[in-house]
């Protein structure tokens, strides 16, 4: 956006102020994850830098946080809980998310916006409810401390996110499309194999992907739900924090950091795919 | 009619549809039509001629009434068994599919071979001349062409009745026409049986066997093109099919097929009695702009004319039209040919008019 030959000394400043300050906010937001970065490679057991490091020196570097990650069996069974929790509860979410969703968008369904608000309320309930209710719930039912509850747990606060994508994807569905496929003789199912869900796709991948960071990332129901048998990174992470304050945990947090940018770079791509196939449909 | 009710390869027997429970969409339809046939349901929007269609198509469901289809009620049919193909107007393309993918569709589904379904997709591609087109994605191709494409969609699998949703109503008006007369000859060709929906009138009367207009849920008219613009049955076919001219007034005398109005102004007119018996009964008169007469040397002797003030004088190239003021009215049109013996007349000249009794019609008020 260039500024206009015809704008006055005001414009001016502001033009400039207004860039400084998107600069500014930027900095707010990511510094705090850029910084862990380098910090975890520091050569020392502390959470600052160095002097060594602030001059750039080798010496000051080193990779033996991330070897104490890899090693120590505390944290492999944390990183396997987390692998084997979040995909299991993902897949929950995203078949879940996504037939709700599509149900949920049939004008003929009753009551969709108060079993809407339902679905997406582990987004807006604080964690910390959700999580002694699931405790409270859970144990009553034998489900507490067990890897189902944990990933059942997981899946529920995964689905508001794969309803929303889902939902926001199956506005710009068009529906003569389902009863075109009808009308050459496609059952429901066919239709919703071969034609609905593959133009719904990005909507429930990018779902996905958020209900596995939620379930990757998630501290507070795992800690209510689970037992020392699932512990999960997070969880780790947060015990790495009270207990020995560890460099690993940086090292962990940039890995994790890494992964979802790795993720997010998935989604961006997927998002960008799946303007260019609707750019191109005639309205 | 000599058939029975529900004789006829479509028939709609006194079928309503109603969407909240108390305000009838469609009331009270009856319509049977023949093997072969083209109908098209025409009527301005909310008439209820889409509900119509897709209570047929199975979208919909009628709330009373029963909908048969070759003698077969199929209320209760699901849309995917009914083996009715459709043409939608936005197409309806499948766009994670290439062309020959989505003429695939219809056929995997009846679990056809590969090398037949290629043949056939090969056929109806040709059809529609999109053979080259086999491998493009929809959205590569203009509307026109993903027209073509959905019609040989719809044919594809051979069904005997085909449906269509105001197939050309986003084309442009040149294609529009073009596309209309190529949907004609698939239609005499391929001898299927065509239910057509459009609010569109020239293209109604165009390509149709028989066209239904709807209005307010009840069908007005059912006739063939030349009888439904020729011989209107009432005052809302008259005006909706083509452009009528429209005089009030109360019925004088009538003798058979002939009658005279006199309007309101107290002019006495010449009128051929349709909707209207008996003298003293207050009549709308419909008449056609290009059968106005401005020449009495053509009429008969005895014909009523009337005076008329010339307002305006439109020349179209092969017509002339002129707007007049006759008995009070200022949106009087008549058109006549742009002809060698034809004078033009200029504004404010003041002129005679009249015409056949059998042209005039005097319809309910």
């Amino acid at each position: 956006m260039a500024l206009p030959s015809y704008a006055s000394p005001l414009q001016r400043v502001w033009h400039y102020t207004f860039r400084v300050l998107c600069g500014l906010i930027f900095f707010f937001l990511i510094f705090p994850i850029l910084v862990i970065v380098p910090l975890s490679f520091n050569a020392q057991d502390f959470f600052t830098f160095t002097r060594e490091m602030l001059a750039l020196d080798p010496a000051g570097f080193s990779l033996k946080h991330y070897r104490d990650f890899f090693t120590n069996p505390d944290w492999q069974l944390a990183t396997r809980n987390s692998l084997t929790i979040a995909p299991v509860a993902t897949l929950l979410s995203v078949s879940l998310g996504t037939l709700a969703a599509i149900g949920l968008s049939q004008s003929h369904v009753p009551f969709r916006r108060a079993i809407m608000a339902i679905l997406i309320s582990p987004m807006i309930v604080p964690l910390i409810i959700s999580a002694a209710g699931m405790y409270f719930f859970f144990s009553a039912i034998g489900l507490q401390g067990t890897f189902w509850g944990v990933v059942l747990a997981h899946a529920i606060l995964g689905i508001p996110f794969v309803i929303i994508t889902v939902t926001a994807t199956l506005v710009g569905f068009d529906r003569s499309l389902t009863r075109a496929a009808a009308s050459m003789g496609a059952g429901p199912l066919r239709t919703f194999w071969k034609v609905q869900l593959p133009l719904i796709l990005p909507g429930v991948i990018s779902g996905g992907l958020f209900a596995f960071i939620t379930s990757f990332d998630e501290v507070v129901v795992v800690i209510f739900v689970g037992s020392a048998a699932q512990q999960t990174l997070p969880w780790q992470m947060f015990i790495g924090l009270r207990e020995q304050i560890s460099p690993t945990i940086l090292a962990v947090a940039t890995l994790m950091v890494a992964l979802s940018i790795l993720l997010l770079a998935t989604l961006e791509m997927l998002r960008r795919r799946n303007e260019r196939l609707r750019g191109l449909t005639p309205a | 009619m000599t058939q029975g009710r529900t004789d006829g390869f479509v028939v709609f027997d006194r079928v309503q549809k109603s969407y909240d429970g108390e305000t009838l969409v469609v009331k009270d339809l009856n319509l049977s039509m023949p093997k072969g046939e083209f109908l098209t349901m025409l009527g301005p929007s909310g008439s209820g001629k889409t509900t119509c269609l897709m209570m047929l198509a199975g979208f919909e469901t009628a709330t009373h009434g029963e909908i048969l289809l070759d003698g077969r009620p199929i209320n209760n049919i699901p849309p995917h068994k009914r083996g009715i193909g459709m043409v939608f107007q936005n197409y309806a393309l499948f766009p994670h599919m290439t062309i020959a993918e989505n003429l695939a569709f219809p056929l995997e589904v009846r679990g056809l071979g590969k090398s037949e379904r290629e043949g056939k997709i090969r056929r109806a591609l040709e059809m529609v001349q999109m053979g080259a087109f086999a491998t493009r994605r929809p959205s590569q191709l203009s509307g026109g062409q993903q027209q073509r494409v959905a019609l040989a969609r719809a044919l594809v699998f051979e069904p005997e009745l085909v449906l269509m949703d105001e197939p050309l109503g986003a084309l442009d008006k040149q294609l529009r026409e073009h596309m209309q007369f190529e949907i004609k000859h698939l239609h005499d060709s391929l001898g299927i049986t065509v239910v057509y929906v459009t609010h569109d009138q020239g293209e109604a009367l165009t390509m149709s066997d028989r066209v239904a207009v709807f209005n307010d849920g009840r069908i007005q008219q059912l006739a063939r093109p030349e009888d439904l613009y020729e011989r209107p049955d009432n005052s809302f076919v008259a005006q909706f099919i083509g452009e009528n001219n429209k005089l009030d007034g109360v019925v004088e005398t009538i003798e058979g097929q002939r009658c005279t109005v006199r309007l309101d102004d107290g002019t006495l007119i010449d009128a051929q009695p349709v909707n209207v018996t008996r003298p003293g009964e207050r009549t709308r008169v419909s008449i056609r702009p290009e059968r106005v007469e401005s020449n009495p040397d053509r009429l008969a002797a005895d014909s009523h004319l009337i005076d008329a003030e010339v307002l305006e004088f439109i020349y179209m190239g092969d017509t002339f039209r002129v707007r007049l003021r006759v008995a009070g009215h200022e949106d009087f049109v008549m058109k006549y040919r742009n002809a060698q013996d034809q004078r033009r007349v200029a504004a404010g000249d003041r002129i005679r008019i009249g015409w056949r009794p059998e042209d005039c019609r005097a319809l309910d008020a």
